[in-house]
């Protein structure tokens, strides 16, 4: 079977953002960029999906700049066999991501369907729903452990009280949350490799989908700053500030 | 304007973040409907009933629905939510999972976890882990939204809406539920505590974690922890408190052992009272709290328990 990875060209996570002073959005000009962690983990769990047998072609894709291309080749170096860069310089919301995505489905019949739980740029959380959703998939999100057989998928999930186990059907999206897999790094070697492997490159218009969005970003600004705290010498001078000057306890 | 609030809800009870949602939808304003979608949640749609502004409330009671599974609620919203102008819920576990499927069906895109409603089509949410708030405005036809239950002060119980059953089921028969392992706990719940005192990889391990429940136990509040501690096995994943883990804003947050990541922060940073126990006085943790503790937390968090 096949399996799609979706990867996503994000701000790396160690980089604290700042808004630009005209507050249009946040200021990337010189910012480290990365593959999504999360998507790190979904490419992980491809690959050891073809390591055990089940997979037999782990396609990447990715949607955005052409720089994206970057993170379609680390995907490779990871295991991936080939990419697919759907190149665009605009910021498309995730509907679009996902009905773009369906169509490459539509096309590769990928019978798993790897996603990151969420964006670290936009905190969306939705794409891997919205392809569930378009392509008629079930859905499998926030994964921590994933079994594939028998046409099914058995996927143990992060939910707000612990964890739930279902079973779900092929073909199935699924998301991978933050204890599915720690991603392996890529080596020298494979890094070499991945830049021979194959990738196409398409446009959103090559897939017929309308990229506009109905949801318009007015301003982005700063967060609230918290007033800057004091630095107590002992316990007793902790809970004395507790009780009578916050007076929380 | 007409609204849909759908419930997050354990069938026998309402999560409290309904009530949080449901202000939400006043502040938009316009005709409050509920919908309870589960299998004998006659409870919680009675509670849901009592919330102050909802008019009605719909209950999907059948066995489709009792784990709330994403396809099948996504169904049942995606044609009922075609009559509402705005559909709502609250961004929790569940909300995040079937939302986004509802906001597909319906061919719209789905406005995650807003903050604050500035007018019935522009909402404020965190992007970047919170290190920036945007402003967005929607014009799509049906508004789907998650709300942050925290940016919203939960409605009371003085309601009195009136019940109405749905009849219609679907099963997308896609899915099913196998088990569930939930943790059992007399704490309140994190996102709702009033005090939260959460642990990081400075706690070192799961027995050590004893001091940081203890603590909890004294001041009546929750546990959290840091993807760092859940990771190396000193918690369970529901603790997590941060950008992917849960959103916390309790009146007193303790953090001991912790050293204050942005995906951490993102969790927590709008706690009325920061507390930082941090044996490293340059940990960036300080730089959000109000009291800050250079010390060993293995000192500091029992000497504390003992004199409160
Ligand atoms: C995609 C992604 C998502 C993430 N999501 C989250 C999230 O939701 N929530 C989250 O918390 N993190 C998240 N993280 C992880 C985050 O980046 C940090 O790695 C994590 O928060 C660090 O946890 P920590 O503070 O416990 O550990 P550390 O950073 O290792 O800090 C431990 C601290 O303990 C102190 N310490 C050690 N011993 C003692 C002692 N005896 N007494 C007092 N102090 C002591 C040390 O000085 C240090 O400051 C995410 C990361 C990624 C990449
Ligand atoms: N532009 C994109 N290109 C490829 N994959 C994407 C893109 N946007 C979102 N995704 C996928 O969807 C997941 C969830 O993203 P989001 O819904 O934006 O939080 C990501 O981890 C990716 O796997």
């Amino acid at each position: 079977m096949k399996v799609l990875v979706a990867v996503k060209r994000v701000v790396d996570y160690n980089v604290k953002v700042r808004v630009k002073a005209d507050q249009s959005d946040v200021d990337l000009t010189n910012v480290k960029m990365s593959m999504n962690p999360f998507c790190e983990i979904a490419v992980e769990e491809a690959v050891r999906l073809k390591e055990k047998g089940i997979a037999t072609e782990v396609i990447a894709v990715s949607i955005g700049p052409k720089n994206a291309q970057e993170q379609l080749r680390t995907a490779m170096a990871l295991g991936a066999d080939r990419g697919i860069l759907v190149e665009t310089d605009e910021q498309l919301g995730s509907l679009a991501v996902a009905k773009i995505l369906a169509k490459i489905a539509e096309e590769e019949q990928p019978q798993v369907i790897l996603m990151g739980k969420q964006s670290i740029d936009t905190d969306n959380n939705q794409t891997t729903q919205m392809l569930a959703a378009l392509a008629g998939f079930s859905q499998g999100a926030f994964a921590a452990e994933l079994t594939v057989e028998d046409g099914k998928a058995t996927v143990a999930r992060e939910i707000d009280g612990g964890m739930q186990t279902i079973q779900i059907n092929l073909p199935a999206v699924i998301s991978a949350d933050l204890r599915l897999n720690e991603p392996r790094y890529a080596k020298l070697p494979d890094i070499m490799k991945a830049k021979k492997k194959p990738m196409d490159t398409k446009t959103p218009a090559d897939y017929g989908v309308e990229t506009a969005s109905k949801v318009k970003t007015l301003k982005v600004e700063p967060p609230a700053e918290r007033s800057a705290g004091i630095k107590v010498g002992s316990v007793d001078e902790l809970v004395d500030k507790l009780k009578n000057e916050a007076k929380v306890v | 304007m007409s609204i849909l609030v759908i419930a997050d809800h354990h069938n026998s009870d309402l999560i409290p973040v309904t009530a949080n949602v449901v202000a939400a939808a006043k502040a938009i304003g316009g005709d409050i409907h509920l919908l309870v979608a589960g299998a004998d949640c006659q409870a919680a749609a009675e509670a849901g009933a009592k919330l102050d502004g909802v008019s009605k409330v719909l209950v999907a009671d059948n066995a489709a629905y009792a784990n709330q599974l994403a396809e099948n609620t996504a169904a049942l919203v995606a044609t009922l939510g075609k009559n509402y102008t705005h559909i709502l819920t609250g961004a929790t576990g569940n909300g995040k999972n079937f939302m986004p499927r509802i906001a597909a069906l319906l061919d719209v895109e789905q406005i995650s976890e807003i903050i604050s409603v500035e007018s019935a089509d522009t909402f404020k949410r965190p992007i970047y882990a919170g290190n920036a708030i945007a402003t967005v405005q929607s014009e799509d036809a049906i508004k789907v939204i998650t709300v942050r239950g925290t940016s919203f002060d939960a409605v009371a119980d003085t309601g009195s809406a009136s019940v109405e059953a749905i009849s219609e089921v679907t099963d997308a028969g896609l899915s099913s539920f196998v088990g569930e392992e939930l943790a059992a706990s007399d704490r309140p719940e994190l996102t709702a505590a009033k005090v939260v005192v959460s642990g990081g990889r400075g706690v070192g391990s799961a027995d050590k974690f004893d001091i940081i429940y203890k603590l909890a136990d004294k001041l009546g509040g929750a546990v959290g922890a840091t993807r760092a501690a859940v990771d190396a096995g000193y918690v369970a994943n529901d603790l997590q408190v941060g950008q992917t883990g849960k959103i916390v804003a309790p009146q007193l947050y303790i953090a001991a052992g912790i050293s204050g990541a942005i995906q951490h922060l993102a969790g927590m940073k709008d706690s009325k009272v920061i507390v930082a126990i941090n044996k490293d006085e340059e940990a960036p943790i300080f730089q959000v709290a109000d009291y800050g503790l250079v010390a060993d937390l293995f000192d500091a968090v029992p000497e504390l328990e003992g004199k409160l």
